[in-house]
Order: C-alpha cells, then sequence, then structure tokens
C-alpha cells in the first residue's frame, strides 16, 4: 500500500465503481493511489477538523449518469472537497466525484497533474460529456468563479449561474441533484480578493481574510442534497426555455440554503469579528 | 488485389508489405530507398515517389489500390524538404489514382494531427480540428498532407479515399516516434506533467492498415490500441529512468548527458495528451488489438532494452 494511505479508505476506493488498469490508472487518467492519498488527508478534514452534516444523501444515484448541481461557498475549492468527501465517506456505494477545472489549472505545473490524478478534467463540453456518456457523477457549480469570490456578508446568497450546465443535463439526459454546501463563508471568511496580487501568483485572485491568509477555520459544515430534478429536452431549446429551467434550478438550491442557514442561526451560527 | 505501397522500405511500411502478402494481396513497393533482404513476392521499384518513374509503376502495374506510407515524421531533415515529400507526394499520389483507375487510396496519418494544448479535450474525435498547427508548428506539413488527402473525398468522389490517423505505435521493431523518445537510459520529461499517452502494437498498426483496404474503408478514421496510460508508468515498465525537468531548461538538457534532442514544438507533446476515440473505426471493421500494455513493453524491450 502506498505511503500515507489509510486503509479504510483504500476499501470505499475498491468499491467505487471506476475502471482501473494494470496500473491503477482508468481511461481519464485517475489514479487509484493518488485517490487513497489525498483521500485519506481529505478524510481526516472531514472527520476530525471539521463538523461536517450532510442531509439527504440518499437523493444522490448510487449508480450511473447524474450531476451535482450547487452553490459556492468559500474560497479555495472547499465546497468541492466536501462535495467529493461526502460521497466517498457517506455514499452507499462510494462514489467517485469528477468536476470540471478552471482551464488556467491545467497550464500550470502540477496543476494537471493532480486534478487529472483525482478525475478533475479540464472544463470543456467535450469532457462533461463524454464523463456522463460514461455513467460518472459529475460536479457543477454554475456561479463560476464569481461564486467563489463571493464576501463573508454575501456568503448565503446566490450570483448568476451559467446556463451551460443545463443544455449539458438536456443532452445527455442526466438527472440533476441540487445541493447546498453552507459554512463555507465562515470558514473562510473573505473580507476582501486581491487581484493583482493573485496574479503574480498565477491565480484569478487571492482571498483576504481578517487572518490574512484564506486557512479554513474548523466551523461545522452542512451539505443538503435535494432529489433529482430531470428536464426533458434536446438541449437545443430557445435561451428563455434554458433560463427558466435554470431558475427553477437555482430557486431549488436557495430554498435549501434558506433552510440551512436558519438552522445555522438558530444553532448560534458562528461569526466572524 | 494488386497494391501499391509507398514508403515501403521504413519500418512501418515493411510491416505493412508483410501483413499484406500474408492476407494474400499482391505487393509492388515504391521507395526511394532499398529494402535488403525484402521477402519473396514482392515488387520493390527505387523511385521518388514524386517523380516520373513513380509515375511510371502507376501507369504499367495499374494496381487496384494504394497505401500512401511514404511522409517524413522524423524532425531532423530540414522543414522545406519535408512540406516537398509530405505535401507533393501526397499530391502525386492522389492526382495518378484519379489517372490510372485506382479505387482505392489508403492515407496513413498521424493522431499527433489534433495537437496537445492545455485546453483540448481527451479522446478527439475525427471532426476536431488541427490543433498542431498553433501548438507544433513543425508538424503543419503533415497536417496539411493529411487535410489534403481528406479533400480527394470530395474531388475525387470516385475513388475510396480512407484517411487514418494512427496513434504511436511501440514493439519489435523499435521504431517511430515514442520508440526513439524512451530509446535512452534516461527519459526527459517537463515537471509537473504528466500526459496520457495512447500506443499500440506494430503489428496491430499493420493488421488494422490493411484490415481498413478490406473493408473498403471512406472516409477519416482514428486508430488506436489499448487504453491510454500515463508517460511516467511507460517510461517505468520500459525500464528507462524518468528525469524531470522543469520546462525552462529544457533547451539547456537537450542533446547532452545522454538526453535526446526534442524540438521545441514538442514539449507541448509530453505536457498534454493527445488522445484519440478510435470506437468508429472498431465499429467500421471491427478491429479488435492483439497486444495488450504488458505484451507491447515485454516486446519493446526485448528489441530495445535500456543501453547500459
Amino acid at each position: 500500500m502506498a505511503w500515507f494511505a489509510d486503509k479504510d479508505i483504500s476499501e470505499r476506493v475498491d468499491r467505487m465503481e471506476v475502471e482501473f488498469n494494470q496500473f491503477g490508472v482508468d481511461a481519464y487518467g485517475v489514479s487509484k493511489k493518488e485517490l487513497v492519498r489525498t483521500y485519506t488527508l481529505l478524510a481526516f478534514f472531514y472527520r476530525k477538523y471539521f463538523d461536517v452534516t450532510v442531509n439527504g444523501i440518499e437523493h444522490v444515484p448510487a449508480r450511473g449518469r447524474a450531476m451535482l448541481v450547487g452553490n459556492h461557498s468559500g474560497g479555495l475549492a472547499l465546497d468541492g472537497a466536501i462535495v467529493t468527501g461526502s460521497m466517498l465517506l457517506e455514499a452507499e456505494p462510494p462514489r467517485l466525484v469528477q468536476a470540471m477545472t478552471d482551464k488556467f489549472i491545467n497550464s500550470l505545473p502540477f496543476g494537471s497533474l493532480f486534478s487529472s490524478r483525482l478525475g478533475h478534467l479540464t472544463g470543456l463540453p467535450e469532457h462533461a460529456t463524454r464523463l456522463l456518456e460514461d455513467e460518472r457523477l459529475l460536479m457543477v457549480f454554475p456561479e463560476g468563479h464569481l461564486g467563489t469570490a463571493k464576501l463573508y456578508g454575501d456568503r448565503n446568497s446566490l450570483v448568476r449561474f451559467g446556463t451551460g450546465f443545463m443544455r449539458l443535463a438536456l443532452r445527455t439526459k442526466s438527472p440533476i441533484v441540487p445541493f447546498a454546501f453552507l459554512g463555507g463563508g465562515d470558514a473562510i471568511p473573505t473580507i476582501a480578493n486581491l487581484e493583482k496580487t493573485g496574479k503574480l501568483l498565477g491565480l484569478p485572485y487571492l482571498p483576504i481574510t481578517p487572518y490574512l491568509l484564506p486557512l479554513p477555520r474548523p466551523v461545522s459544515l452542512e451539505l443538503y442534497y435535494s432529489e433529482p430534478m430531470v428536464f426533458e429536452g434536446t438541449g437545443n431549446e430557445d435561451d428563455a426555455v434554458i433560463q427558466d429551467y435554470v431558475d427553477l434550478v437555482k430557486e431549488r438550491i436557495a430554498g435549501l440554503i434558506e433552510r440551512g442557514a436558519k438552522i445555522r442561526l438558530g444553532r448560534g451560527e458562528s461569526s466572524v469579528q | 488485389m494488386r497494391v501499391i505501397l509507398t514508403g515501403i522500405a521504413g519500418k512501418a511500411g515493411q510491416l505493412v508489405a508483410q501483413e499484406l502478402l500474408e492476407r494474400g494481396f499482391e505487393v509492388i513497393g515504391i521507395d526511394k530507398r532499398a529494402w535488403p533482404n525484402a521477402p519473396e513476392g514482392i515488387q520493390i521499384h527505387r523511385a521518388d515517389i514524386r517523380k516520373r518513374a513513380a509515375e511510371e509503376v502507376f501507369r504499367h502495374e495499374r494496381p487496384d489500390a494504394v497505401i500512401h506510407m511514404a511522409t517524413v515524421t522524423h524532425l531532423a531533415r530540414r522543414s522545406e524538404e519535408r512540406y516537398r515529400i509530405n505535401l507533393q507526394g501526397t499530391r502525386a499520389v492522389f492526382d495518378h489514382s484519379h489517372n490510372y483507375g485506382i479505387k482505392n487510396v489508403i492515407f496513413v496519418g498521424r493522431h499527433t494531427f489534433y495537437g496537445a494544448s492545455s485546453v483540448s479535450p481527451l479522446y478527439h474525435k475525427e471532426d476536431d480540428p488541427p490543433q498542431s498547427v498553433n501548438t507544433f508548428p513543425e508538424l503543419s506539413d503533415l497536417v496539411a498532407a493529411d487535410l489534403y488527402a481528406g479533400s480527394a473525398l470530395w474531388r475525387y468522389p470516385e475513388l475510396t479515399t480512407c484517411i487514418l490517423r494512427v496513434c504511436y505505435t511501440l514493439g519489435p521493431a523499435c521504431h517511430g516516434t515514442l520508440s526513439s523518445f524512451l530509446r535512452g537510459k534516461r527519459v526527459l520529461t517537463a515537471l509537473g506533467f504528466d500526459p496520457l499517452f495512447q500506443f499500440m502494437h506494430d503489428r496491430d498498426m499493420a493488421r488494422a492498415i490493411v484490415l481498413a483496404l478490406e473493408k473498403n474503408l471512406r472516409g477519416v478514421y482514428n486508430v488506436a490500441g489499448p487504453m491510454p496510460v500515463p508517460l511516467s508508468v511507460i517510461i517505468k515498465e520500459c525500464g528507462r529512468q524518468q528525469i524531470p525537468v522543469p520546462e525552462q531548461l529544457f533547451g539547456l538538457m537537450q542533446g547532452r548527458l545522454g538526453m535526446p534532442r526534442v524540438p521545441r514544438g514538442a514539449v507541448a507533446h509530453i505536457k498534454f495528451p493527445v488522445i484519440t476515440n478510435a470506437d468508429a473505426f472498431r465499429e467500421a471493421t471491427g478491429f479488435e488489438f492483439e497486444f495488450d500494455h504488458t505484451q507491447i513493453i515485454e516486446q519493446f524491450l526485448e528489441a530495445c532494452p535500456p543501453p547500459h
């Protein structure tokens, strides 16, 4: 077994429905060894560092194509990591969540290497279509990078949704499982995004917190999955029709966020001075 | 069936010639180079495909089909010369085929047509545009030859034209781009990048080309073997030592310390994958690869062990 690999995680990765070849790599370059190694680290944060509560995970299909569509909360892909972690640690059977990465990541040394070994391919329509046609589980954040740039005060809001995911769902006849992620804004309370400094580091921007570095604090995080939404169509509908469908998904997610935010408030949501 | 095979003296050409013979074809080779010890029953004409002597072969032999493999891929040749051979040679093949009543023409192209870049998708389909013109300008003559050959589909509708974009080959022939890349004891790679590579056995490549002819295939098809694997895995399995180097240092390291020379544009090909989807070819011909990764690498290692 590889160094830094947990036995339980290794067993869960084994049970994922991914076809690895004799070198432990699948058709997209996903590496079993890297999955186990990274998920071992992720499991520590998921189980020990944060206090994660997942609701409605039974709504995610146990197999076959589906799109997990949700809100961004907290910079640095904390949302994506927790969704991925929930499907690995809590779903039965465990499933591999695959995201579409920003194009700039692929051109950075190690960026493409790590993201592709974990199943996150460059954000191209061809990749998304192929993964779904291959019965994989795709994670989509229709808010795009504007969503990760939300400041602390806007942590429970949604910015504009892109519409590409809806055409993709219609074309590939994939069910959409809306989800809401809460607490990311408390974990990484962003008070400003430095664009110029970020550019120097090869990033779109650098989030700044009251304690300067965008390191996540050990707070409680909640994930709500809702019933799958299935839309009928070809994907060639007018923009107006697509926009209506997208709004339905956005409303569902907004409802989940509202529900979650009330519960957090009732519990006395941690605040940042 | 009488088949003209251009570029017959090359390693790949020889394999295709042998496969044709085994399948009962009559083989007529055209090549500037000699093929010493060629198997009996193969007629070889030493001629340049762009010259009159080659046309004479078409006129006299009146073959039924042409397999065009006389293209230069290695980058040692000056680009002007490559352009003349790859593009004008291809033009001559199609003109002669049209003029002398040939039924089938197969152009053997390469998967590198699609080019490697950070934003190109995995599993290219045949209708994807050629990005290598941009990422690897040294390959533009091959891209042009591929597209020119494809234009025969509408220019000469009476010809059954087939363009095959074949992935890297590896195996006992110890020939080709990937094989040369793996020849030394140490293999330079770009630090922080480990693209997927697709390769097939030399003999599977030859079988696929002959199968395209037997099935009377028309159109453009990707040809590939087993599923792709990361470059680092290939290097390790081939008993070579991987030396990851920051891209900026590439120019300095090349040709030194036993490292091979790689043209600038080629660096993109060891940073990003060029992977094709060969489903259409499989469906049209029923092609199945015979050799898996392990067999291919075993045979390559036997013929081309790491130097001491």
